[in-house]
């Protein structure tokens, strides 16, 4: 019997707002321009990322899949993202687009703005959704088939929504409390829906790459891809291996000094060695396998911290406060008819946003610090807020609201 | 007669209050015959004729600002939230073996002292030199701790140090009553000299550039929305969590009121998460600390200033309010309520009360308009020179029984 890798990577960048001050509400809406050095400024991040991540991982990525006709992944890639790459970095997006062109690489759908609006707006939702379909056929030439929600953001409704859409499968992490004594390393199928595939992330053999492989701390220190292509060979009862992660990890998140990318190099060979073993893309691995059982997810399951919730988003008062003001202006903003509002709109909607105003582990100074570019989560929520005055301020001028 | 004036703070380098009585109080001062010298704990420099400003040490007001505000009890809490016990009291060694060393070198006749951080430097000047030794309570430590005892230490020295003097200034009946109740001060020993107004303080932000700075709020108040303001420390004595309260009473009848919120200190996340949390994020606005034209137009743009204090020995910033157009609500818990009657009053606990009046006020312009005129014309009246004068006399009779 085969077994299959399936690589799924995701590339993301929000565009983040300046220190945008109540001074500024009513008088300028460049919410997310500053000066180059600014810890908010996105151009520069962007090209920061470009050198240590983006270029020497879509380096590495394409000498893969030149040297083996067998390998192949699967990335998402926003539409705040691919914005950015056009603007500041389109040597980014013309290695993306060299990756594409050896039709090994699967593109999914998600929404353009990498929002949470499926659980807010439905209308917004689908909106978003298509307009990341057509940038995609529009730079890729290809149409997605698989979907997946911001965070990995799942539930049944979620589900049955991407089932009568069409889609061939949807991913979700793969969390004991949706699996419980079932493996994530089969396809499954979500509740009440007729066709659609559901791919559960491993989040153990995952997070030993995303997360632990640098950790000299961590017993399995240095993870060599010899060792890791064991791990997957030893695992008898199994037909594919879903390593879903942060495309950043390479380079980024585990620097190139941790051996990440020679790890990344050396995978592919160290698992075609053994007879039966292959890489596919989520839409091959959904088509190859049968569904081994359906997965009821009632309540919505996300890739994020130890409580795979969305409380890393909205479990504070202030993101609450915020998300929701955001979504009660829907109506008017999109009545505006004003490209430039209602895009701003939709920038201010990427969860990101919402992220830097966790406070769960503010006085750790953890992860969620190490991705924020403000200096506290208060900072976060007062410029955030201001943004949305000043959406108020434009909808006024124009009779709209007051 | 040559006043030694000790205190921690001037304008412009000033974290509130005390920084600006010292400097008006001074100022009228000096049209007297009296020559004064100010030592700062700080060096910067003094843009002014009427008095000398000395350093006791040469360190930036930055390093004692960040480090030691004078208000704060003891705890110094950063931007990103981390808390660190300050050394304040290093800084008032330092500050008091500096002016130990000074008075040695200085002529003088009087030592005038402003708040606990520098009694006991004052208390060696008069070691040094015995002359009569005047203390100027501007707040005590109950009230900078919001109502609670505070800092065992900062109590002591207030109570030593107003044994030790030869008399006490309160900004208010209502801190003298405090000394006596807390430090068992014989009330005779102890004056009541308030606080006053400059008006030139409004007469020259006035006229620079009248354009309101918050240009949304302007936006938004042609278009019927409705602002309440304050301005001062985000500290626990200055009582917002009520303010706050009230807020979310006052938005759920009337919508279109916005809160100004203009300051900074420990409170600041609190305060944010708080107004997250009753759900009114959306009406309420954090400002930072401002200065100058931006200061001016907190008030300005504003159809009513609360002042919601928990403890406030004096409290100027409703004076201030008024002389830049905004009626006022003031806790009675405040100084300044004894000298202003043109005001809205209520007790700081009674959020229900609050909410009613903020109310009253959004709903009606008469109220307002009514409040602000009658409150501007009690202005005209203050001034610093009634308090130099009395002041004056304090000193004049303390020389002649020195002498004796």
């Amino acid at each position: 019997m085969s077994k299959s890798i399936v690589l799924y990577l995701h590339v993301h960048q929000p565009y983040r707002v300046r220190n945008y001050t109540i001074f500024d509400a009513g008088v300028q809406h460049n919410y997310f321009d500053t000066a180059y050095d600014d810890p908010t400024n996105n151009e520069r991040i962007i090209r920061k990322v470009a050198e240590k991540s983006y270029l020497p991982t879509n380096q590495h990525l394409l000498a893969l899949l030149n040297k083996h006709p067998e390998f192949k992944l699967s990335l998402s890639i926003t539409g705040t993202v691919l914005e950015q790459f056009e603007k500041w970095a389109p040597d980014v997006l013309k290695s993306f687009q060299d990756l594409v062109a050896t039709g090994r690489v699967e593109i999914l759908a998600e929404t353009y703005h990498h929002s949470l609006a499926f659980f807010y707006s439905r209308s917004e939702f689908e909106t978003q959704v298509e307009m990341h379909r057509s940038k995609i056929e529009a730079l890729f030439g290809q149409t997605p088939k698989v979907f997946r929600n911001t965070e990995l953001a799942y539930n049944n409704d979620l589900a049955v929504w991407a089932d009568e859409h069409g889609y061939k499968g949807i991913l979700a992490e793969g969390w004991d409390k949706l699996l419980d004594w079932r493996s994530a390393n089969f396809v499954y199928k979500p509740v009440n829906t007729k066709n659609i595939k559901l791919l559960l992330k491993n989040y153990k053999l995952s997070d030993d790459i995303a997360f632990r492989f640098g950790d000299q701390s961590w017993s399995e220190w240095p993870l060599t891809a010899d060792k890791y292509a064991h791990w997957l060979n030893e695992t008898a009862d199994a037909t594919n291996f879903n390593l879903f992660m942060d495309y950043e990890t390479f380079g980024e998140h585990q620097w190139s000094e941790s051996g990440i990318f020679k790890f990344l190099a050396e995978l592919p060979s160290q698992w075609l060695k053994t007879d039966g073993n292959n890489f596919m893309t989520v839409s091959e691995a959904c088509e190859a396998y049968d569904s081994k059982d359906n997965i009821d997810a009632p309540e919505t399951v996300t890739w994020a911290d130890t409580e795979r919730d969305l409380s890393a988003w909205l479990g504070n008062n202030m993101q609450s406060s915020a998300i929701t003001a955001l979504y009660d202006i829907q109506d008017l903003i999109i009545g505006s008819q004003d490209l430039s509002l209602i895009e701003d709109w939709r920038r201010l909607q990427t969860s990101d946003h919402f992220y830097y105003m966790c406070t769960k582990w503010f006085n750790d100074g953890d992860i969620h610090a190490y991705f924020s570019p403000y200096e506290n989560p208060y900072d976060a929520f007062i410029a955030y807020m201001n943004t949305y005055h000043d959406l108020k301020f434009r909808l006024s001028e124009k009779g709209l609201a007051v | 007669m040559k006043i030694l004036m000790l205190g921690w703070e001037l304008p412009p380098h000033n974290s509130g209050g005390l920084g600006v009585a010292c400097y008006q109080l001074c100022k009228a001062l000096s049209k007297k015959d009296v020559d004064i010298e100010f030592i700062l704990p700080y060096h910067a420099p003094f843009e002014g004729d009427f008095m000398t400003v000395t350093a006791a040490h040469p360190q930036g007001p930055r390093a004692l600002l960040v480090n030691a505000s004078a208000y704060d009890s003891y705890k110094y809490v950063y931007p990103d939230g981390r808390e660190e016990w300050v050394d304040i009291f290093g800084q008032q060694h330092a500050y008091e073996s500096a002016v130990a060393q000074l008075a040695t070198e200085k002529e003088f006749d009087i030592i005038h002292a402003h708040d606990w951080l520098t009694f006991r430097a004052a208390l060696r000047a008069k070691q040094a030199r015995d002359v009569p030794l005047v203390l100027h309570v501007h707040s005590i430590e109950r009230d900078r701790a919001g109502g609670n005892d505070g800092n065992p230490l900062v109590r002591e020295i207030e109570a030593t140090s107003m044994q030790l003097a030869d008399k006490v200034i309160a900004v208010s009946q209502l801190t003298k009553d405090a000394i006596v109740a807390d430090y068992d001060i014989p009330a005779d020993k102890i004056e009541v000299l308030h606080n006053s107004i400059d008006h030139q303080v409004f007469s020259d932000l006035l006229a620079v550039d009248p354009e309101n700075t918050y240009h949304y709020l302007s936006h938004m108040k042609a278009r019927g929305y409705h602002v309440v303001a304050n301005v001062g420390r985000l500290t626990i004595q200055k009582g917002l969590t009520n303010l706050l309260r009230a807020a979310k009473e006052v938005i759920y009848r009337e919508p279109k009121t916005l809160f100004l919120i203009s300051g900074s200190g420990d409170q600041y996340f609190e305060l944010i998460e708080l107004a997250a949390e009753l759900g009114i994020a959306k009406n309420v606005i954090f400002t930072g600390f401002q200065r100058g034209k931006a200061w001016r137009d907190s008030f300005a743009i504003a159809d009513l200033f609360v002042m919601p204090s928990v403890s406030e020995p004096f409290g100027i910033t409703p004076l201030e309010s008024i002389g830049f157009g905004t009626p006022t609500l003031i806790s009675k818990q405040s100084g300044v309520a004894e000298i202003l009657h043109s005001t809205l009053r209520v007790d700081f606990w009674d959020v229900q009360a609050m909410a009613n009046q903020i109310t009253a006020v959004v709903q009606n312009s008469s109220l307002r308009d009514e409040l602000q005129a009658n409150a501007a014309k009690e202005l005209i009246n203050m001034s610093w020179d009634s308090a130099a004068d009395k002041l004056f006399t304090i000193y004049d009779h303390h020389l002649q029984k020195a002498m004796a």
